[in-house]
């Protein structure tokens, strides 16, 4: 009869009656002792794992920054490829704790999804790849091509979209992963290869001739990409969140992973502020209050980023444009650490 | 003796708990509500959690508009369309990979399951390492190798190869000339349909005439003509009313004709030549199976080679092929579903990929495709377990 009770508990249990916390992320992670990320499997600049299986990107040192936060170890995070099917399911039932993996932020993914978007770490837009020798300089050329495409993104919408609004003809070949959708692309199967504009350059770069192809200088879409959690933890939700914009502020203020320390000595009250030499704002968080000290001695402030991740001096030779602080002509704005 | 019969002549009162009916009954009930009461509760927690985390639930998404494109639509389909015509379509392009791919399957795998059994060694052999071959590859592989390797070998549009009779191929899939009906072509169709069912009484009539006489007409000959002469000659003296869209080599690309896919061809002829292994091998056991004997029984009876294997040999060998056979539909059928990974459209590609990604509603979506194939399944294990009764064995 024990048997039969025990074994009737066990079965209750897997069919979800003890539900995976969605409150208390940040107690589960410590308890854990790692923090679970759902990364990109493989979009260069933003999240590869390299022959050694380290991973480095710009959305992998978002995971970096925010174990740094909680452990003041950027390495205590697990990494789960997700491909863009499965990236928001793995979210909601609890596989990662955060996703940072190249997701645009849209309405009904918030509304619908279970989900809910902690900020914007890239400004991004659709455009399309297409190979030189076609002689294409212009989406408004493209009428009667056929479109290799990735399923489950915004993009596949935003195609449809762009060429229903000018009435323009296509046929669309749709994969379920990026690289399949690459492969037909590169094999000659479609005219043009189409994903968000920072994909584009990562994913020339992965063709055999990178040189032999060209992106067209039509974006056709907004795609604010950012780090998102599960909805129903607000204090997870603030923690991811800040993480962001400390990363922001610290650029705002010059505080990088070189004079980190040196600029614990600062006068500066916002500086002190931030660094935690003042105020109790980390332990408002449930962390320590040198958090931004760790995370920018782990991975430096937002620019650092940028610029060592997809910057102009890296392969993928991306512009800060709207990715630049509000104050030099970008979009990136941080609320105030007070 | 009956049980009855040795509880009334004992006379001994059982209590009813004791009663071996009763307690199968009560425990079958138990087991009944017990499982009844799991499915309840797995789905009622379900909703609840789905609830809890703001996920959206239910069949509301099914009539709002799509907003992407398909690449092969069998029906009207366009990003205006709705979700649940979406549905349609990856089901209906489902059922036509399926379709083509088990007549392909079946008719290479009869033929190499046949060959292997030849006694031309060379044939045998090239038929065994056909079957060798493909059933030691992973489905994937095959389907890889067809849309990938060959794929990137064919020649961009404005360089297709032409092949005789006006078809064309190149990266962009095959084009074939679209035949266009024209108004009296119902006429042709139903000399046809007239053409069949005349065979069928011809057969009816030719076997009963046997039985009494013992004499044969040349029916195969005779229905063959009646099939296929018919059609023809009503088909000239109307007038011909069948045209062809033949493609056309313009600049840039090709116009007109029917455009097979490339998906949909490396969809087709990968599952074909993959199941037709299993199925030549399905053969080739069913034929091994019938005793020599009956063979030489035929043959010493004066029937000739061709008699024997279509009189006696397939008859028998068929309730071994049959049950076989059933499975290795219900595998490609199931099988299609690999699509996705060539990019063909297919009900699990369109549907629980991209409608499921666009409304987040997992648990819906693969309810929905699980019950499609679920249904699918059925519906042709019953068409098979039909058709096995019919070549069973009659036991008399």
């Amino acid at each position: 009869m024990k048997k039969i009770i025990a074994a009737a508990v066990v079965a209750a249990a897997s069919f979800g009656l003890v539900t995976a916390a969605s409150a208390g992320t940040l107690d589960n992670v410590k308890a854990k002792g790692q923090l679970v990320c759902g990364a990109n499997p493989g979009t260069a600049g933003f999240g590869v794992p390299d022959e050694k299986g380290n991973w480095t990107g710009l959305d992998v040192e978002y995971c970096r920054a925010i174990a740094a936060a909680i452990f003041n170890d950027p390495t205590k995070v697990k990494f789960v490829p997700l491909s863009s099917k499965d990236r928001f399911t793995a979210l909601a039932s609890g596989e990662v704790d955060v996703l940072v993996r190249n997701s645009t932020w849209t309405m009904s993914r918030e509304t619908t999804l279970g989900v809910i978007w902690a900020g914007i770490n890239f400004f991004d837009g659709q455009g399309f790849m297409v190979n030189k020798k076609l002689g294409v300089k212009s989406a408004t050329e493209l009428d009667g091509a056929s479109i290799c495409v990735q399923q489950g993104t915004t993009t596949e919408l935003n195609l449809a979209d762009y060429f229903r609004a000018n009435g323009k003809k296509y046929s669309v070949v749709t994969f379920g992963t990026s690289e399949e959708a690459l492969k037909a692309y590169d094999s000659g199967r479609c005219d043009s290869y189409t994903t968000d504009r920072s994909g584009l350059a990562a994913d020339r770069l992965s063709m055999a001739k990178p040189e032999d192809h060209i992106i067209l200088p039509e974006t056709i879409s907004k795609e604010p990409l950012g780090p998102l959690v599960r909805q129903g933890d607000d204090q997870w939700l603030n923690l991811v969140k800040w993480v962001h914009f400390a990363l922001l502020i610290a650029e705002e203020d010059g505080i990088t992973q070189a004079n980190v320390d040196a600029k614990l000595k600062s006068d500066d009250p916002d500086t002190k502020r931030v660094l935690g030499v003042e105020g109790k704002f980390g332990e408002s968080l449930g962390l320590s209050n040198a958090w931004v000290v760790q995370i920018v001695k782990a991975v430096g402030n937002y620019g650092e980023m940028f610029e060592r991740n997809v910057g102009p001096k890296t392969p993928l030779q991306l512009a800060r444009a709207g990715n630049a602080l509000w104050n030099k002509g970008g979009l990136q704005y941080a609320p105030p650490i007070r | 003796m009956s049980t009855q019969d040795i509880a009334r002549h004992t006379s001994l009162k059982v209590v009813f708990y004791n009663d071996p009916k009763i307690r199968s009954l009560f425990f079958q009930v138990l087991l009944l509500v017990a499982v009844v009461a799991l499915f309840w509760f797995a789905y009622d927690n379900t909703v609840a959690n789905l609830k809890k985390r703001n996920i959206a639930q239910g069949f509301a998404f099914w009539n709002v508009e799509a907003g992407f494109d398909i690449s092969q639509t069998l029906i009207s389909y366009s990003a205006a369309s709705s979700y649940g015509r979406a549905f349609w379509v990856g089901l209906l392009n489902t059922l036509l990979v399926s379709g083509l791919s088990i007549f392909f399957a079946t008719l290479i795998g009869l033929i190499v399951g046949i060959l292997r059994l030849s006694k031309n060694w060379v044939v045998s052999r090239l038929a065994g390492f056909y079957i060798e071959l493909f059933r030691n590859i992973p489905l994937l592989l095959v389907l890889y190798f067809w849309y990938g390797a060959v794929l990137s070998s064919l020649p961009e549009p404005r360089n297709s190869l032409s092949i005789p009779g006006d078809i064309w191929l190149n990266s962009r899939g095959l084009l074939v000339p679209r035949p266009v009906f024209l108004d009296q072509f119902w006429v042709v169709g139903l000399s046809f349909a007239i053409a069949i069912v005349g065979t069928f009484f011809l057969l009816r009539f030719n076997a009963k005439r046997q039985a009494a006489t013992g004499e044969r007409l040349p029916a195969g000959w005779i229905s063959m003509a009646l099939i296929l002469g018919l059609p023809l000659f009503i088909y000239f003296l109307v007038g011909q009313p069948l045209g062809f869209d033949l493609p056309v080599k313009g600049r840039f690309n090709l116009t007109g004709g029917l455009n097979l896919a490339p998906e949909l061809v490396a969809m087709v002829v990968g599952l074909s030549t993959y199941t037709a292994a299993f199925i030549a091998e399905a053969v080739r056991a069913g034929v091994v199976a019938v005793s020599k004997g009956q063979s030489e029984a035929a043959h010493s009876l004066g029937l000739n080679d061709g008699q024997t294997l279509r009189l006696v040999v397939l008859p028998q060998a068929l309730r071994v092929i049959v049950p076989p056979l059933n499975s290795e539909f219900l595998s490609l059928t199931k099988n299609s579903t690999l699509g996705v990974s060539i990019g063909y459209p297919d009900l699990v590609n369109v549907f629980t990929g991209t409608v499921l990604n666009q409304t987040g509603q997992a648990v819906e979506m693969v309810s929905v495709t699980m019950l499609v194939y679920l249904t699918f399944s059925l519906l042709t294990s019953a068409f098979m377990n039909w058709f096995n009764t019919r070549v069973a064995l009659v036991e008399r």
